[in-house]
């Protein structure tokens, strides 16, 4: 029938002749695949100048988005993980910590910070997905508890921005009371009536969302973010259907009621300034 | 039929053998008495020695014994009856994984409620095997605020294997459901004690956890996964189930040790499916207890006690300054 039949020869290029673009020089979008350079890329704050595919980034990068003049104190700088369980899967727990510190620069999956924003004095907590999946652990709960802390203390906002896998299973039920240890506090910045502000982003899920991440005065999310408490491989298993097109992306959240609005990236820090001078502004 | 697990295989031998010899005597009037009564201290003794050395897989278990009491039956027995359940979040749906309502227990209201369970395959299907959905939560917390307006204390029994993945679970904001639960109870007025009576699987069990009093029985396992998935997770495969639930130290003991429970309820020797009635009793009287102790302390201290509670939980390296 030779419907399927390779009619042209050839098309296959050998690897070594396949053209590798040096790396660090351009920027792929894995979206729609349009390349640009890495400059311009960074110029455009990691946002597809193309599809507007908002590229996963990190604490450092949003510190430096958000901050006037990219101007931070990060307090807590020094906190690591601890191992109480001894927790052993196919690495150590604690050589795991070592080993991804190393690769990352960072002490763990989030940095606290504060300064000002556009104006505004705030303290931001932005988690780094690539520690671990910005998993959930003591160092996480601790750091977001003692910037809360921070917050009362010095009569400032608090904005969390969220970028995380879920609990972190190393440590067990100590991650899973990071949760209840998170809502707790943010009791008490509710109680001395200042703001949090939950910004979800690429991705949220597990813990992180059925905590902190749903508590925010206002809830807000990056474009085309994953946002859920049961993963999408996770609930397609269970009901044993394909999910449909654009589940537990930001903008489904939106329609279902759970954000109060979506907001690029380029649009972030006034959008902030903004959302504070208004919550800070009654007379009466 | 009594169901037995595979480590009770030398249970069910001696439970036969005292069918037996109690049948022998209807049929035939001989006095076995002897026998009997020799068999039942040896029923309870091996009881004790598989019981006093489970594993923490085998804890696990036992805790999804099928002859494991579940929510509604400690709720009529501790309230012998006087007992209305309460239904619906107002919103969406009654769910049917999720009950509660108001009973009488020595003398004093309780609004009680907690994940259920089924006892056979069609309840298993409609109790939606212990797992809620968003209206589960939201149902739950319609219910404390009604104990906090009647200043009725809070009793929760947790036994879920998670809170349920579902499409529509996720559409009605599961993840925010439990949320508002954990912030909610953290300030909730009257006094909470929550009681781990079977399966205490992450989110799912927080969501109805927060409390003044957290208790396990010894029977159980609360931890931020279960032993199965954390094995396919960490070790990409089913088969370390075993050395995932050491490695969690989800047991009773191990929760207390590490200080992220307050205390463990002894079960009846051979386990709370062994001696049902005498579960509830040592349950009740615990609830007793515990009340006696909240109910006096002022509303603030209460909530002041428990966020100190949760906010000091948690191991972190200082680090240099």
């Amino acid at each position: 029938m030779g419907w399927f039949k390779r009619i042209k020869h050839g098309i296959l290029t050998p690897t070594q002749e396949k053209k590798e673009t040096p790396e660090g020089l351009w920027y792929k979008c894995p979206n729609c695949n349009t390349v640009v350079p890495q400059d311009d890329h960074i110029e455009n704050l990691y946002v597809c100048i193309e599809c507007n595919h908002h590229e996963r980034i990190g604490s450092e990068e949003y510190f430096n988005l958000l901050f006037d003049e990219g101007k931070y104190s990060e307090i807590n700088k020094s906190l690591s993980a601890a191992d109480p369980l001894k927790f052993k899967d196919t690495k150590d727990y604690d050589k795991r910590i070592k080993a991804t510190q190393e690769k990352t620069k960072l002490k763990d999956a989030v940095r606290t910070a504060h300064g000002t924003v556009d104006g505004e004095k705030l303290m931001v907590a932005a988690m780094d997905f690539n520690f671990i999946g910005g998993s959930m652990g003591s160092v996480v709960g601790e750091k977001i508890a003692r910037a809360i802390d921070y917050c009362i203390k010095n009569e400032m906002g608090f904005m969390m921005i969220s970028k995380s896998g879920g609990a972190r299973m190393m440590e067990a039920a100590y991650s899973l009371m990071q949760m209840a240890k998170t809502s707790a506090k943010l009791t008490q910045l509710a109680e001395a009536k200042l703001p949090y502000l939950s910004f979800l982003t690429d991705p949220t899920t597990g813990g992180v969302t059925a905590s902190f991440a749903m508590l925010g005065d206002l809830n807000f999310a990056e474009p085309n973010a994953l946002i859920g408490f049961a993963g999408p491989r996770v609930i397609k298993e269970t009901i044993g259907k394909d999910l449909p097109e654009g589940f537990q992306k930001s903008e489904f959240l939106l329609e279902h009621g759970f954000l109060d609005f979506i907001v690029e990236r380029k649009n972030l820090k006034t959008k902030i300034g903004q959302v504070l001078r208004l919550l800070n502004s009654s007379k009466s | 039929m009594a169901n037995y697990l595979e480590f009770e295989e030398s249970i069910k031998e001696i439970v036969e053998q005292l069918e037996q010899a109690k049948e022998l005597e209807e049929k035939s009037q001989v006095d076995v008495s002897k026998t009997t009564k020799a068999l039942e201290k040896k029923l309870k003794d091996e009881r004790k020695k598989i019981y006093e050395n489970l594993s923490a897989w085998q804890k696990v278990q036992v805790s999804r014994h099928p002859d494991r009491p579940y929510t509604l039956s400690y709720i009529n027995s501790i309230t012998k009856g006087d007992f209305i359940e309460l239904h619906g979040d107002r919103n969406v749906k009654d769910d049917k994984a999720m009950v509660g309502g108001i009973g009488m227990i020595d003398g004093q209201s309780v609004m009680f409620i907690g994940q259920q369970k089924g006892i056979n395959t069609k309840m298993r299907q409609y109790r939606n095997f212990g797992m809620a959905n968003p209206e589960g939560y939201r149902k739950a917390l319609r219910l404390m605020k009604l104990a906090e307006k009647f200043n009725i204390p809070v009793v929760t029994f947790i036994d879920t294997p998670g809170a349920f993945p579902g499409l529509e679970a996720e559409e009605r904001g599961q993840g925010e459901a439990i949320a508002r639960n954990l912030m909610e109870m953290t300030t909730l007025k009257v006094p909470i004690i929550c009681i781990i009576i079977g399966e205490g699987a992450s989110g799912g069990a927080l969501g109805i956890g927060i409390g003044d009093k957290v208790l396990m029985m010894e029977n159980t396992w609360y931890s931020v996964i279960s032993p199965e998935s954390c094995s396919s997770i960490l070790w990409r495969s089913w088969d370390f189930k075993e050395q995932a639930a050491e490695a969690l130290k989800l047991t009773a003991n191990d929760m207390l040790d590490n200080k992220l429970i307050d205390g463990i309820i002894k079960e009846p020797i051979g386990g709370a499916h062994s001696n049902p009635e005498e579960a509830y009793e040592l349950v009740k009287k615990e609830i007793i207890k515990q009340l006696d102790k909240l109910i006096p302390l002022e509303a603030d201290k209460r909530v002041a006690n428990r966020i100190r509670k949760f906010s000091n939980m948690g191991v972190v390296n200082e680090g240099k300054k």
